[in-house]
């Protein structure tokens, strides 16, 4: 790991105006994922922003239809939150299968989110339930939020305050994890709210996406069947040592059954 | 440009400057001197340099040391008493033969006190499925995960 300055922010204006300040600033999470890409020099950030000590940015709190997480709430706390395995418990289950017990101890939601790692569970969970990403700046509708490998909508100085989560009527989360790191080889989060259906794919393409025709086909039968003779290209699909382009394409649908399956049964 | 850190290792207070990249394992090896916690991949895979942070286990290759600021770090050093004698966590390892060349231990030992603290009647699946982060190239896990049912009895009965 190259040498940086390291700095303990107090607030979100403080984080973002120290960010802005460095030459080539990044804020730090949970680490999970920043530390381990510092280590092999894929990342070496001039300054590191540490934002474990910014108030407000933790815990889940429920009204009316809405869960919303704190950006620094870990996947821990999602995971055993009474409040989240009430009202979404897909969520609280897909927090639960993130890295293993020691990981989800120091991860955290808007880490995951920041980063869109093309294989993260989360922005699939953001994307599938229509959640609102809201920042220091603004809110952004889920819909706009991914926008390529490791890319999102965040503008620089731009951080995740929590995410505003609608809780649905039904809803599930499946993925084929790759055997030894776990991250989603295909991972699909379906949601059905009344009579309109949401399904993101994570870990087929450079980032999370929806299948517009899977959703239609659910919309009007919510079964696995509806979209058992549905299959995907394999264009854009990602192809490496795991798995390639085709299989992640036939992955698509047998996953997406399963979540399908899982949400209505 | 080092950076001053506080923390509480086993119960003594510590404090150094460091190099903001000195992670905590390093620290605690290399600076502190205290080598129960070991490096097996520096990846976060492996589990080995488990420790507690304010009483949760965590990987101790993949934190700053800085970002322990003022917080309670507890190693495989900190879990006898200060007499000798061992854990229960510990003893169990002992008696069930948990290890064979050892050095995946330290990280076991502290995971296991992590299970206890959150799921003290875990059954052997769910040990298996809370041993996901820690890897063992010895034993197939067999006595280890006996070892750690036993020491979540023996903990449960020093409780009662």
């Amino acid at each position: 790991m190259y040498a940086f300055n390291y700095h303990r922010a107090k607030s979100l204006d403080e984080a973002s105006g120290l960010v802005a300040k460095a030459e080539d600033g990044k804020l730090i999470a949970g680490g999970m994922t920043l530390l381990p890409s510092m280590k092999l020099r894929l990342a070496a950030p001039s300054d590191l922003v540490d934002l474990a000590g910014v108030d407000g940015l933790k815990g889940i709190t429920v009204s009316g239809k809405t869960v919303t997480i704190g950006a620094m709430t870990r996947h821990v706390d999602v995971h055993t939150s009474a409040d989240v395995k009430k009202a979404i418990p897909a969520l609280a289950a897909l927090a639960g299968g993130i890295g293993d017990p020691s990981v989800r101890n120091r991860g955290t939601i808007g880490g995951s989110v920041a980063n869109s790692d093309p294989a993260a569970d989360y922005p699939s969970a953001v994307l599938g339930l229509g959640a609102t990403v809201e920042t220091n700046k603004r809110k952004i509708a889920g819909d706009d939020f991914f926008r390529g490998l490791f890319e999102t909508a965040l503008e620089p100085g731009e951080i995740i305050k929590a995410i505003h989560f609608p809780v649905p009527d039904a809803a599930a989360y499946e993925k084929f994890p790759q055997p030894a790191s776990g991250f989603a080889m295909v991972g699909a989060f379906v949601a059905r709210f009344g009579k309109d259906v949401r399904l993101a794919i994570t870990g087929a393409k450079d980032h999370v996406f929806r299948v517009p025709e899977m959703e239609k086909a659910l919309a009007a039968n919510f079964k696995a069947d509806a979209i058992a003779g549905i299959k995907l290209g394999e264009d854009d699909m990602l192809s490496d040592i795991h798995c390639s382009a085709d299989y992640r394409a036939h992955l698509v649908t047998v996953i997406a059954k399963r979540a399908v399956a899982k949400a209505a049964g | 440009m080092s950076t001053k850190v506080s923390m509480n290792v086993n119960g003594r207070k510590v404090s150094a400057d460091v190099e903001p990249r000195t992670l905590l394992v390093q620290y605690l090896r290399e600076h502190l001197g205290m080598t129960g916690t070991h490096v097996g991949c520096d990846t976060s895979q492996c589990g080995c340099c488990n420790v507690h942070l304010n009483g949760e286990a965590i990987k101790s290759c993949t934190i700053l040391a800085v970002q322990c600021e003022g917080a309670n770090v507890t190693t495989i050093e900190g879990l006898a008493s200060p007499d000798g004698e061992l854990h229960p966590m510990q003893k169990a390892f002992w008696e069930h033969h948990g290890l064979q060349c050892g050095f995946c231990t330290p990280g076991m030992v502290m995971v296991a006190c992590d299970i206890a603290r959150r799921k003290p009647d875990a059954d052997e699946q769910t040990i298996r499925h809370e041993l996901e982060g820690n890897i063992c190239r010895c034993t197939g896990y067999q006595h280890i995960v006996e070892a750690i049912h036993a020491g979540l009895q023996a903990m449960n009965q020093a409780k009662r």
